[in-house]
């Protein structure tokens, strides 16, 4: 317990050091650490997200991961087995999505700046590549993606809290499941007043395999043809030495 | 206690992958079967992506292969010859098999596919152990068995390119072996199997070779055919996981020992129909799962 409030208690002292400081921000907020490392044990991370803002507000937390295009499949029975019939491709799909508020989304603000700001799933601009379908078919594409990458535990289903102590400091955990897409992920942090959007400020945070882990992947990816013969290399020497273990026996 | 695993980009726990291992390695070793059309749909059940799934069993097979085609080399139960034949075809099976891979991923319909191979092949394989396990079992209660012929003569030996193989005591046309070598390597490729399932009863059926060398010669080749596959799918989709594969085979090799013991004390129709049974029950279940309505209509296609 004690050591969860110096590392809480430390930062926060700097925030306050800063923001009193003279700067004229109204929203300061910084992340516990900056980089998130998949190693050989990785089963997720959560990373704490703390901050303090200038006088009364709420504060929405969105964290974004890097964009990327998606392809998705619709099925379709054919001969009574479901089969992909139908595929399209959204161009920009954040590969992470994850948001926490100081209070329940529609209280703090009206649905348009909600909308604006990309607050919430159902509010996220996934556009299709061309307008190759109607506006109630992409929607209903648009919904199917959101629920595959809420079912791979990508995108969140529901709010979490950002908890205020005192009327200035505030703080909230953002977890990232052990699927984590790795890159470059934006962290924007809002303060919002009388439904309105008073400062904002977006922190990065980086997500890479490291280690053994970023050894192997990158070697896989850059170097295919010596990843091939090497895996086959241990898989031969492996057969022998089992051989070998066994043979006695 | 969990791994990430690097290519699969998830993270399991050690002792699942070493005990799936374990299991799958203690059939193969009662039933003297690769064990690959166990493992892949295991795999894949797991949540691992199924092209991960095939190309990295290609490669734990390489291993299982190496150390059970040492075992029977030392009992002189490999037809050397017949292995290069059969794996010149394997080879060019293969090779098409993983360019048709990529192609069906590009597309969305390799799941598909996988899932279909599976339900065919392991569907006729299985029915057709099954009832040759059952009319063995019934004729040796009633009569003793008639002493069968050496080969029958068909239209199989009318064919060109006639080659002679002195392991097998077979003299019989090279584009035989060549062809079946061929088909099973496509489906290697597709199916992260060895093949072995398939490979031995064309073995037996087709050209007619004595059960004693089918195995290790079987084996022999599957060694080549699925370390092509290994290398050509790291090279052209890096879908092989040589963490998961190294988990996987650790606890194949165990089982497989465990497996091959217990293995010695059971008949050997009881055995074929056990191992019927199994086939038919991965196979019932994939086809299950293609026809029940899916719980989503829409899934995520490959995102690179």
């Amino acid at each position: 317990m004690s050591r969860r409030l110096v590392r809480f208690v430390v930062p926060m002292v700097m925030v306050l050091t800063l923001s009193a400081s003279g700067r004229a921000d109204t929203l300061v907020a910084d992340l516990s650490q900056h980089l998130v490392g998949i190693t050989t044990g990785f089963a997720g991370a959560e990373v704490l997200l703390f901050g303090a803002v200038e006088g009364h507000g709420d504060v929405v937390v969105i964290t974004r991961g890097p964009e990327r295009p998606a392809v998705m499949h619709r099925k379709s029975r054919i001969l009574g087995v479901w089969v992909n019939t139908a595929s399209l491709t959204f161009d920009r799909v954040p590969s992470f999505y994850g948001i926490a508020s100081s209070r329940p989304l529609e209280e703090i603000a009206p649905a348009t700046v909600l909308a604006r700001h990309e607050m919430g799933v159902e509010h996220l601009r996934l556009e299709l590549a061309r307008a190759k379908a109607s506006p109630n078919v992409a929607a209903e594409w648009r919904d199917g993606l959101v629920r595959n990458f809420q079912r791979a535990g990508l995108y969140t289903t529901s709010v979490r809290n950002v908890t205020f102590l005192g009327n200035r400091l505030f703080r909230t955990r953002i977890s990232l499941p052990a699927n984590v897409p790795t890159g470059t992920y934006q962290v924007q942090v809002f303060l919002i007043v009388d439904g309105r959007v008073v400062s904002a400020q977006t922190t990065p945070l980086s997500v890479s395999k490291v280690g053994g882990e970023a050894v192997v992947f990158d070697f896989a990816y850059k170097q295919p043809a010596i990843y091939g013969l090497i895996a086959i290399a241990l898989a031969l020497m492996a057969g022998w030495l089992a051989h070998l273990a066994f043979r006695k026996a | 206690m969990q791994i990430y695993l690097p290519i699969a980009e998830m993270s399991v726990n050690v002792f699942l992958l070493l005990g799936m291992g374990g299991g799958v390695g203690f059939l193969s070793g009662l039933f003297g079967v690769g064990g690959g059309f166990l493992m892949t749909p295991l795999l894949i059940f797991i949540g691992v992506p199924p092209a991960v799934a095939v190309g990295t069993e290609a490669n734990q097979i390489v291993a299982s292969s190496v150390s059970g085609v040492l075992a029977h080399w030392r009992r002189g139960n490999v037809d050397f010859k017949m292995g290069f034949v059969l794996l010149l075809g394997g080879f060019a099976g293969s090779t098409l098999g993983v360019v048709l891979f990529s192609f069906l991923r590009e597309l969305g319909q390799i799941d598909l596919v996988i899932s279909l191979s599976y339900v065919v092949f392991l569907g006729i394989i299985g029915a057709l152990m099954f009832l040759e396990g059952l009319r063995t079992m019934r004729r040796r209660k009633t009569a003793a068995t008639q002493r069968r012929k050496l080969h029958q003569h068909t239209w199989i030996h009318g064919l060109p390119l006639k080659m002679r193989f002195r392991r097998s005591k077979l003299y019989i046309s090279a584009l035989m072996p060549l062809s079946i070598g061929f088909l099973v390597g496509v489906l290697s490729a597709i199916m992260g199997v060895g093949g072995g399932f398939i490979m031995v009863p064309a073995m037996i059926y087709l050209l007619g070779m004595p059960t004693s060398v089918v195995i290790g010669t079987s084996l022999f080749q599957i060694i080549f055919v699925t370390a092509n596959v290994t290398f050509l799918q790291a090279y052209a989709n890096q879908t092989v996981d040589v963490v998961l594969a190294l988990m996987l085979l650790t606890g194949a090799v165990i089982g497989a020992q465990f497996g091959a013991r217990a293995g010695a004390r059971l008949q050997g129709e009881e055995l074929r129909v056990l191992l019927a049974l199994m086939v038919l029950a991965v196979c019932a279940k994939l086809f299950y799962d293609l026809l029940i309505t899916p719980a989503d209509l829409y899934s995520l296609g490959i995102t690179r």
